[in-house]
């Protein structure tokens, strides 16, 4: 238990952020579950508008920034250092510390669910309830008087702490501690993605980190940045959240593109089609991220001028992506395809992403998004693009590395029950919100009449719902049982082509015997040009220095929810308390012997 | 590659597996603007499944043709190839060109701005209900907007309080309405009849039911109907229960919300001018049908059909619940 | 920390991050700065910036904080070449030229409120306050910072081996300086 909570070995990390991601994961789906089970009759099954508010905001809150962000988090702490060939991150105790923060962070804003009691509240959940972009002037202490919104805005700014720090330590790792010989245009395309996300992460975090603390002064010492009656205008909140909003868009498509990116290659026996490209149409897309955010904001009258622009930089932004599609397909061509868990999920991926990204070709027209926008349609297409691909993408990784992880392969059987009862759920949930929002049902509404005529539309999203559910349950399922049943996955179950599979599974604390040299950008396959590398000594031929745990990451972290359950509280004690944690947490950090 | 509108929409509601009136459908458009934005939706959907069935189709086809077979060949390491990687950039960005233009059209002819001479009308938005004024006509009512068949309506829209979004789909698009700020929506509607929609961004408790109705008249009609939101509501007659409302509505807590025009009173502005509230054909925000039940379970408890509702409950006896019901539905 | 490892780059793995830390900060005051422009003559009471806004002042606590950039430049310089005595002298002279600074800015903040600008009073107030204090407590940290490099070499802890903890301080000192000549560009000059 100790040695966990010390902890700054990567791997370990990786785990933590892994279950972690899945326990959340879970509750968002849950929600998911009241809001279908809702919907599934017109006027409802008897959720009140209250608790149905609070439900669809944590549902988004909670799988953007604890459920998908964190899994992605989980493959970049335990793969990217194996497959860059370091035997950690640049800064082990600043991850611990990043993995914390997000931890305290999750449960803080998910404490909102029983903390009514504490504010006097009239019943048990103050959870958040203004939507996961939480568009401003609702957010004002006027029209949102309770803590509901109090606790959104301190947890999103706790997590972006997390999301911040995690930031500078993965650029610094992929750039530094790259193995000798891997050159940039050598490192394998989920480890580029992670860096491309990461710049992501550390500019497009402060941007929120801005219009939160702006509307925290608002909510707690009553300025008016967002608030009309003193001046302020509540379209800068939305300028702001999706100019953080877009790039995160982003943040949480490239990792799965990553990922997809390794497991094509890997069970076509081919190299990545167009490696080269695949790289700078993930950077290009990371640059462009910056140019499209106002089209999230069609319906605000932004004027022709303005529609227009960001409407001719958003298609743009289709180019690269769609570039990307066809070199996925091209690496399957001419190839021998083993058709996997963790292929089935990638191919799924490609499929989904193209039905996501084509209803998102119609977004980006605006007049066409006047009609689609706020409804269902839209609804539609976050889910294609985030479980179509982002989700889909993370269980492909999943399948593919929790060999590695574990030492143990996932269960094919489960694994396929697992991919078609998704991949039939989602179809079923997600299909018919095209229709139920063309036919004029808005997002957000926890109820309709049965007049719209869209009642069937939504029986079969929710049955659709409920099958999702059923194949979680079945992937929990298959992890479970792989704890003592898998059968053993030996260095490299799939024959892989990059550094992670040259080691043990799991591996050794320090990762590798030694560091190995890097000839080509497929290391562990013979090619035209290279043979593949040699195996590594089993044991290493000289002692490698292990850093111990160290306690204060953990101790930093938890001065800062402190600090936030002041501002809750209004306890100016508890909040000099948590800076004095803080304070301290960072002095001892700083001056305890602790080497890599 | 030009179906009609028509088609598209007739394949999506055979999609969605029942034929109902669909009274919010973005694809049965009855407006130059709903019409315009349509035709564009539609040209845009011919190019998604053409992609679709391409993409698709490649897609299918590798998978299948290139499954692993047993004692096959292992595969060429094909690492790129520059010419087809120029092609499939080009292709889709040429698709691009052809939905940006007519994009770039319709967003100029959508932009919101009215001909000179438009019937003007101001929006509200309020926590959860519409207000519509006319200055050029001196009318002020409440959640069911009157146009006239065929001339142009510009809308002027702004919030008394949160965002909120007017969205009647088969008219008028969808713009959001922000408090310090006046968003516009120009429409002609081509035809006659009862239009539904809603509130389309979320604006607290309940946004679900901030619901609208627009009714789009043919001109003698129409003038017809302002010429009766204009006069004052007849005044009940003497001894009768709806004068018997009045008196009690005169003295209650409803007029420190609500303006009822003859009825020095009421003076309110917080809440929806009922000056005419006997003519409309819903109640609460175009929630519910204005029948009789549905006022006496309004007034006696709003917050339990529209939860957060600013109107409180009130307690009033049978006697009293009738008369005040008779009273607004004499306010024709 | 990983001192005297070899790195891809070549570049310190803190100084990378730092570096990337920055980038990062850039954004940050971006979105502040943004918004103060934005914000910027849509106050609807007074007191407006040209009522208040004391130029001569700030113009001395500019210079002020570019003296503490020079005298951050000297502390490295003498802490590279082992030069401890100096060394210690100019990050004290650099921590208390930015103390003189953050006394500046609260004796600007409370004439202020005494003038009757207050954090809530208009939109200037609130994106001046915010922007400012935000700067404000970037120094305090780098004060602190400094104060806490000076009193590790008073008890002869920091020598030329911790140089580039120093040059990192140094960094930071040099970015919210230069932060500064932007606000103090943008808010005071360009009215």
């Amino acid at each position: 238990m100790k040695t966990w909570l010390t902890t700054t070995d990567h791997k370990r990390i990786g785990l933590l952020y892994f279950w972690t991601a899945v326990g959340f994961f879970l509750i968002g789906g849950l929600e998911a579950l009241v809001i279908r089970a809702q919907l599934a009759r017109p006027e409802g099954i008897g959720v009140s508008a209250e608790v149905y508010n609070q439900m669809f905001t944590m549902h988004g809150t909670t799988m953007v920034f604890l459920a998908l962000m964190p899994l992605s988090a989980a493959f970049f702490n335990y793969i990217v250092p194996l497959q860059i060939g370091a035997r950690d991150v640049a800064f082990p105790r600043l991850n611990a510390f990043s993995y914390w923060v997000f931890l305290l962070g999750g449960l803080l804003l998910n404490a909102s669910f029983v903390a009514g009691p504490l504010f006097g509240a009239a019943g048990l959940s103050v959870a958040p309830d203004a939507g996961w972009f939480g568009y401003a002037n609702l957010t004002s202490r006027q029209f949102s008087p309770g803590p509901n919104i109090d606790f959104w805005v301190l947890g999103l700014q706790i997590l972006g702490i997390a999301s911040l720090a995690a930031g500078f330590n993965f650029i610094v790792t992929i750039l530094n501690m790259r193995a000798p010989g891997m050159k940039l245009m050598r490192l394998p395309a989920f480890s580029w993605m992670t860096l491309v996300t990461q710049f992501l992460v550390i500019t497009a975090f402060p941007v929120i980190t801005v219009a939160l603390v702006l509307l925290m002064f608002d909510r707690f010492f009553g300025t008016h940045f967002f608030v009309p009656a003193g001046g302020g205008d509540p379209i800068l909140w939305q300028h702001l959240f999706w100019l953080f909003g877009h790039p995160e868009v982003y943040i949480l498509i490239l990792p799965a593109m990553g990922i997809i990116s390794e497991v094509l290659p890997t069970f076509s026996r081919k190299p990545l089609f167009g490696y080269t490209v695949v790289v700078y149409s993930g950077v290009l897309i990371g640059f462009m991220g910056w140019g499209v955010w106002s089209h999230h904001m069609f319906s605000v009258g932004l004027g022709p001028i303005a529609d227009s622009v960001f409407s001719a930089t958003t298609m743009l932004i289709a180019v690269p992506t769609g570039v990307k599609i066809f070199n996925w397909i091209g690496t399957m061509w001419g190839g021998q395809i083993r058709f996997t868990t963790a292929m089935l999920f990638a191919v799924g991926f490609i499929a989904m992403f193209i039905i996501g990204g084509l209803s998102g070709v119609s977004h980006a027209s605006p007049p066409a998004d006047l009609q689609q926008t706020d409804t269902y349609y839209v609804v539609a297409h976050i889910h294609y693009v985030l479980f179509g691909g982002t989700m889909l993408g993370l269980f492909a990784g999943m399948y593919y590395w929790w060999p590695k992880m574990s030492g143990r392969r996932l269960s094919e059987t489960l694994g396929r029950w697992h991919f078609w009862l998704t991949f039939v759920g989602m179809n079923l949930a997600f299909f018919p919100m095209h229709f139920s929002g063309l036919l004029g049902m808005p997002r957000r509404i926890y109820t309709y009449g049965a007049e719209l005529g869209v009642t069937r539309l939504n029986e079969i999203s929710t049955a659709g719902a409920f099958l999702l559910g059923v194949a979680v349950l079945v992937f929990l399922v298959n992890l479970w049982r792989t704890r003592t049943r898998g059968e053993l996955a030996g260095n490299d179950p799939w024959q892989g082509a990059t550094l992670e599979w040259a080691t043990t599974s799991p591996p050794p604390v320090y990762n590798f015997t030694v560091i190995p040299r890097v000839e080509s950008r497929l290391p562990l396959w013979a090619t035209e040009h290279h043979a593949a590398m040699a195996p590594l000594p089993a044991t290493p031929p000289e002692p490698i220095h292990v850093p111990g745990g160290s306690w204060w990451p953990l101790v930093t972290a938890l001065g800062v929810p402190l600090i936030a359950v002041a501002a809750l509280s209004h306890q100016l004690w508890l909040a000099l308390a948590g800076v004095a944690v803080v304070v301290a947490g960072i002095y001892r950090w700083a001056y305890e012997p602790f080497e890599v | 590659m030009r179906p009609t509108p028509r088609l598209l929409a007739a394949i999506l509601l055979a999609a969605a597996g029942c034929g109902g009136t669909f009274p919010q459908s973005t694809l049965t458009p009855r407006s130059d603007f709903s019409t315009a934005v349509n035709t564009l939706f539609t040209s845009i959907f011919w190019w998604a499944v053409v992609v679709f069935v391409i993409v698709e189709g490649l897609l299918l086809f590798v998978i299948i043709r290139y499954r692993r077979r047993e004692g096959g060949v292992g595969p060429r390491p094909l690492h790129g190839h520059t010419a087809l990687e120029i092609g499939w950039t080009l292709a889709p960005a040429l698709i691009l060109v052809f939905i940006a233009i007519p994009t770039m059209r319709t967003i100029f002819a959508t932009a919101g701005r009215a001909p000179a001479g438009a019937l003007r009308v101001e929006v509200v938005g309020h926590q959860w209900w519409w207000e519509y004024r006319s200055p050029d006509l001196g009318v002020v009512t409440a959640n069911e907007l009157h146009v006239p068949l065929g001339a142009p309506v510009q809308l002027e829209m702004t919030s008394a309080d949160v965002i909120h979004s007017f969205w009647a789909p088969r008219l008028g698009g969808k713009r959001d309405l922000t408090p310090g700020r006046v968003t516009r929506i120009a429409f002609t509607a081509d035809s006659a009849g009862e239009f539904s929609g809603q509130c389309a961004e979320f604006c607290g408790a309940s946004h679900a039911n901030m619901r609208l109705r627009v009714f789009v008249q043919p001109d003698s009609a129409f003038r017809t109907w302002v010429a009766g939101q204009r006069a004052e509501p007849a005044p009940p007659a003497r001894g009768s229960p709806a004068e018997q409302g009045r008196q009690l509505f005169a003295r209650s807590a409803c007029i420190a919300c609500h303006t009822i025009a003859g009825l020095p009173q009421a003076r309110g502005i917080v809440g929806p001018n009922l000056s005419h509230v006997g003519s409309r054909t819903t109640i609460a925000g175009a929630l519910l049908p204005n029948t009789t039940a549905n006022l006496r379970r309004w007034i006696v408890d709003a917050p339990s059909l529209k939860p957060g509702s600013l109107m409180p409950k009130l307690t009033l006896t049978d006697a009293d619940l009738t008369a005040i019901v008779a009273f607004l539905q004499s306010l024709q | 920390m990983s001192q005297g490892h070899a790195t891809s780059t070549g570049l310190d793995n803190r100084k990378m991050a730092f570096w990337a830390f920055i980038g990062s900060e850039c954004l940050l005051f971006g979105s502040l700065i943004s918004t103060y422009l934005i914000y910027k003559g849509k106050s609807l009471v007074g007191p407006y910036p040209h009522d208040i806004l004391n130029i001569p002042f700030t113009s001395f606590s500019t210079f002020d904080l570019l003296m503490s950039s020079l005298a951050m430049v000297l502390a490295l310089a003498a802490i590279q070449r082992g030069d401890m005595r100096q060394g210690k002298l100019w990050l004290f002279v650099t921590a208390l030229l930015g103390l003189v600074f953050l006394g500046g800015q609260v004796y600007e903040f409370r004439s202020f409120v005494h003038e009757g600008l207050g954090l809530t009073t208009n939109l200037f107030g609130s994106t001046f306050f915010v922007l400012t204090g935000t700067h404000g407590a970037h120094v305090t940290v780098g004060v602190i910072w400094l104060l806490t490099h000076w009193v590790q070499a008073l008890r002869g802890k920091l020598g030329p081996a911790q140089a580039m903890t120093v040059e990192i301080t140094g960094l930071y000192w040099h970015f919210v300086d230069v932060v500064w000549i932007v606000i103090f560009t943008l808010v005071y000059l360009l009215q």
